[in-house]
């Protein structure tokens, strides 16, 4: 049964469409798995046992009712725990929501559900998906598979080592300014932030509105593609979401081609703070994607130097709104309400004990920034850089395909290292803000080791809106040289749990 | 402040110029909440008509109502207002529990109309330009009552309900620019704007605009200048104003209130005041100090509402007929002079003798009724015409039945009474109380001959020629008939039976 957990998504599918295994079979093995490395990883907050054997035997009855089965039904999959799901405990990595049962389904779980996809639990994250570490978590930190004494980054740290800890061949998370990416480069596996507007946000717990985007985590290219198809498409539920076709993933993520394709290094993503592994990993992509065909040429995005200060203005601003609405008057926890208390005195008291250190830091930060009198130079100058930057990218975008980076300046730091610094833990998102600012797609590819610490390092992939395909082009092309130079796909050198 | 110690009104404006600024809220009649698909249906069981996303769950987002939309710019182009080529939602920040989500969806500097205005009429006859700032889409809040204190107020509560079946309810807020240079008639004018605007929202269709369920609440914010003086003085801000007469006295008060203030050499605070219907005082809310910073910004969830000049042009196109157009084609219409006109709109009788006029009345007559017998008690018990009870309808019936010769006049004034007091319909009254005219010449002849024989010197005119003289014999007929009998019928009976008809 061991070898259940490591096949890819696409594997996985194709065995229960054939019958080869039960889509039960399948869940239970991943609940095995949980059940024995969970408590190393803490990559889940909660597992929904029943849940998930209840539709994976929907899944093979309908299998034997000879009624056709989607690409993903029977996979199972890791949700990061700041999408609603009815019935299901959904806490965004907060006390404030310790036990708030949500009455309804994010758009994004009922595909999944619809697709057959089997939900196996919610996953650990940052509170409210502020932070870079998952150590902002008020359930505890998530162990990175490769090393457990390291973070997997954040915020959706937990979904991340639920891919690189077997525990889940497929996992949801939510990228603000970096949350899919980062966990994804730090342990190795693939994460796509699509294009701001494809993957609805209904029933996404809001931390920054105008940046917050669901999107797949996955092992391989073509599970995150497959995935990718699955939970995107228009939504009338999210005012801002995209009513356009959705662009042929699963098919790019197949050509392996990259020929002709022009490729830009972003020059500013480089020098003083990353780490030499980082960068030698990074070179030797850039090298290879030569050798496979692709143009490869400097670009420079002089505006992205504003990205993080335009970010830790915006993001603040808007989460500072969006978390008002935690005021123990309707759900989640209640502080203090002895009848002798005003009902004031018990949503301060509840907001006190309720939200971390960092959620805290940013509501003041974006209270502050939204002030009559500072608004202008604060958040009306941060929407500007914003403009300046998704000007950046596109005279960039009207010389290559995609653009490329680090997607992070160093591998997974040790937990704990900079729990106390917020300005070192906002650089770690340093290359992949951009992106959130200006809404268009871009993917985290694992490159390989640093040599120094033996430690995953991600490529960055940035392709403009609504060309998420050429992500997958690019990846898929990527990923498979680097496969047949190792023989072997990276996180077959993760170490045993 | 009691009333006694004020500064009378006249000497209030003897010294002081009102600067007022009407805010008016009105919800409007859509089937559905403004940012998600509840029913907006009042009346229903607190908290059953919500979802995730009017109770502001966490995850939930809000969807514009295009209904809601299309009523604002139909309301901006009724205004004469511009109508935004691209304006935003935008949140405004601020902790109530009523409200679920601790902002309020509204919009700030982008409203879909602006610069508009609306020409009232005032009891004289004359016409007064308000003009109007802007007018925006919002949503309401919930509803929350106030358990275990003496007064219903949150002071002295054990504790609160909360009812969000009224949250998300669109409203759209109109905002006047500075009512400058009414001067004593700051008052009527507040009220006539406000009665006018409510007609205006009537007539589009887009609410009620009952104010007296709440659909439309106005906050009269005043301030006071010495004459002479540009500088505007400090605003108290009257809130949920809920009639056309509360308006009046709150501004009214508020005139004398900071008169009184001010003559004493205080100063006004910037406050939010509640007015009360009872003595028509208004007492001290929230201190609105500076520090109150709702931190507007751009709402994230929603696109730029952009209404495409083809469509702002059908809309135009196809608006109603302005209330204003509307009473100018009735005195055109009813052959009134503008003095009458004037009299029929200051008792707020337009609508009533619409309907009647619809439901079958002449116009002459349905206009003698509502302004006559119906406006006398109306004035009387201090209530609105229109909230008689009695139908348009019923006052229909009651002229058929005069013109039919069922009733004369004292009779039909009786029927009236009865319906009034709630005895029925027209016809149910008549018959249950035998007011029908006697018409019945055998029943007549034996009053015609009697009055003939107790008048035998009028009978003498009468027979020589005098046709004019037969009144006295009709009167008399009238009285022994305790005034049931058929006027006309009687009149031609007693001149068959002098020999005088036909001249
Ligand atoms: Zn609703």
């Amino acid at each position: 049964m061991t070898e259940l957990i490591r096949f890819t998504a696409a594997e996985t599918a194709g065995a229960i469409a054939k019958g080869e295994v039960s889509a039960v079979e399948v869940a239970q093995a991943h609940l095995d798995r949980i059940e024995a490395v969970d408590k190393k990883v803490n990559a889940f907050l909660h597992v929904d046992t029943e849940g998930a054997l209840a539709a994976a035997r929907a899944v093979d009855e309908k299998r034997a009712k000879g009624e056709e089965l989607g690409p993903l039904a029977g996979v199972p999959l890791a949700l990061k725990d700041v999408f609603t799901t009815k019935g299901i405990p959904t806490t965004c990595g907060s006390k404030m929501l310790e036990g708030w049962i949500p009455p309804y389904d994010a758009t994004l779980t009922t595909r999944l559900k619809d697709a057959g996809v089997v939900i196996l639990g919610k996953t650990n994250m940052d509170e409210f998906a502020m932070g870079s570490s998952t150590e902002n978590s008020a359930y505890g930190p998530t162990g990175n598979p490769w090393d457990l004494t390291r973070i997997p980054g954040g915020s959706g740290g937990g979904s991340a080592a639920a891919l690189a800890a077997f525990e889940a061949p497929l996992a949801i998370g939510t990228d603000t300014g970096g949350s899919i990416r980062q966990p994804g480069a730090v342990t190795g596996t693939v994460g796509v932030k699509p294009t701001y507007g494809s993957v609805s946000r209904y029933g996404l717990v809001a931390f920054s509105s105008s940046l917050d985007q669901g999107g797949p985590c996955a092992r391989t290219v073509l599970d995150a593609a497959l995935l990718h198809e699955a939970i995107a498409g228009h939504d009338p539920l999210d005012s801002t979401s995209i009513d356009a076709p959705v662009p042929a993933v699963v098919e790019a993520a197949k050509m392996r081609d990259v020929r002709g394709m022009r490729i830009g290094v972003v020059k500013e993503f480089a020098g003083e703070g990353y780490q030499t592994g980082v960068m030698q990993r990074f070179d030797e992509s850039v090298e290879l994607l030569r050798e496979l065909g692709a143009e490869v040429v400097e670009v420079s995005c002089p505006s992205f130097t504003l990205a993080l200060p335009a970010y830790y203005l915006i993001a603040p601003s808007e989460c500072s709104s969006n978390l008002a609405r935690f005021d123990a008057m309707r759900y989640g926890l209640r502080v203090g309400d002895d009848g002798s208390r005003s009902a004031e005195e018990v949503t301060a008291l509840t907001r006190e004990a309720g939200f971390g250190d960092e959620v805290k830091r940013r509501i003041i930060l974006g209270t502050y920034a939204l002030s009559s009198g500072y608004y202008d130079a604060y958040y009306g100058s941060a929407q500007k850089v914003r403009t300046l930057i998704s000007r950046d990218f596109d005279s960039a975008f009207a010389g290559v395909d995609v653009l490329v980076s680090p997607t992070t300046p160093t591998t997974a730091f040790p937990i704990g290292e900079r729990a106390d610094d917020p300005m070192a833990m906002y650089l770690a998102d340093l290359c992949t803000i951009p992106s959130n600012l200006a809404g268009n797609a871009a993917m985290s590819l694992p490159v390989g080791l640093a040599p120094e610490d033996n430690l995953p390092v991600g490529l960055q992939i940035i392709a403009p809106a609504m060309a998420d395909d050429r992500l997958y082009r690019v990846g898929g092309a990527v990923e498979a040289a680097l496969n047949d130079k190792w023989g072997h796909t990276l996180l077959e050198e993760v170490p045993a749990l | 402040m009691s009333v006694m110690n004020l500064v009378s009104y006249e000497d209030a404006l003897a010294s002081y110029d009102p600067v007022m600024g009407l805010e008016v809220h009105v919800e409007l009649g859509t089937k559905t909440k403004m940012f998600c698909g509840c029913s907006t249906e009042l009346g229903a069981e607190p908290n059953s008509q919500t979802c995730p996303t009017c109770l502001g769950l966490p995850g939930s987002l809000p969807v514009v109502n295009a209904v809601g939309v299309e009523s604002a710019v139909k309301i901006g182009l009724a205004l004469n207002c511009e109508i935004a080529e691209w304006c935003r939602f935008a949140r405004k920040n601020y902790f109530y529990p009523d409200m679920p989500k601790n902002f309020q969806t509204s919009q700030y500097d982008e409203p879909i109309a602006f610069n508009g205005y609306l020409d009232v009429q005032l009891e004289d006859g004359s016409t007064f330009r308000v003009e109007i700032e802007r007018a925006h889409m919002e949503e309401d809040t919930g509803k929350s009552s106030h358990v275990g204190g003496a007064t219903g107020r949150i002071h002295g509560a054990t504790h609160s309900l909360l009812d969000y079946n009224r949250a998300g309810i669109p409203l759209i807020e109109i905002v006047t620019k500075p009512i400058v240079g009414a001067g004593e008639r700051a008052p009527e004018v507040a009220k006539a704007y406000v009665a006018e605007l409510r007609e205006l929202i009537k007539s589009l269709g887009v609410s009620e605009a009952r104010m007296d369920k709440g659909q439309m609440r106005c906050d009269v914010n005043l301030s006071l200048r010495p004459h002479g003086t540009e500088t505007f003085g400090t605003r108290s801000e009257t809130k949920n104003v809920n009639s056309l007469r509360s308006v009046e006295r709150a501004a009214r008060f508020e005139i004398q209130r900071h008169a009184t203030v001010l003559t004493d050499g205080g100063t006004i605070v910037q406050e939010t005041r509640h007015f009360h219907e009872d003595d028509g005082t208004t007492t001290s809310g929230r201190i609105k100090d500076n520090a109150e910073d709702y931190r507007y910004f751009p709402e994230p969830d929603l696109v730029p509402v952009a209404p495409s000049r083809e469509w702002v042009e059908e809309l135009r196109a196809a608006l109603p007929e302005l209330p204003r157009v509307r009473r100018a084609r009735l005195q055109a219409e009813w052959g009134l002079s503008d003095k009458d006109m004037q009299s029929v709109l200051n008792a707020g009788a337009v609508e009533p003798i619409q309907e009647t006029i619809a439901a079958g009345a002449p116009a002459d007559q349905a206009r003698k009724w509502w302004m006559g017998e119906l406006a006398r008690r109306a004035n009387e018990t201090g209530t609105e015409l229109a909230e008689q009870p009695i139908t348009p309808a019923q006052v229909a019936r009651v002229t058929a039945l005069v013109a039919e010769g069922k009733l004369n006049d004292k009779l039909a004034r009786q029927v009236i009474e009865a319906v009034l007091a709630g005895e029925g319909e027209p016809d149910e009254v008549v018959e249950k109380r035998g007011l029908a005219v006697v018409s019945d010449d055998s029943a007549l002849g034996a009053a015609v001959d009697q009055a003939i024989a107790e008048n035998e010197a009028v009978a003498a005119k009468i027979r020589d020629g005098k046709v004019a003289a037969v009144g006295a014999l009709v009167g008399a007929v009238m009285k022994a008939t305790r005034g049931q009998a058929d006027a006309a019928r009687v009149k031609d009976l007693i001149l068959e039976r002098l020999g005088a008809e036909g001249q």
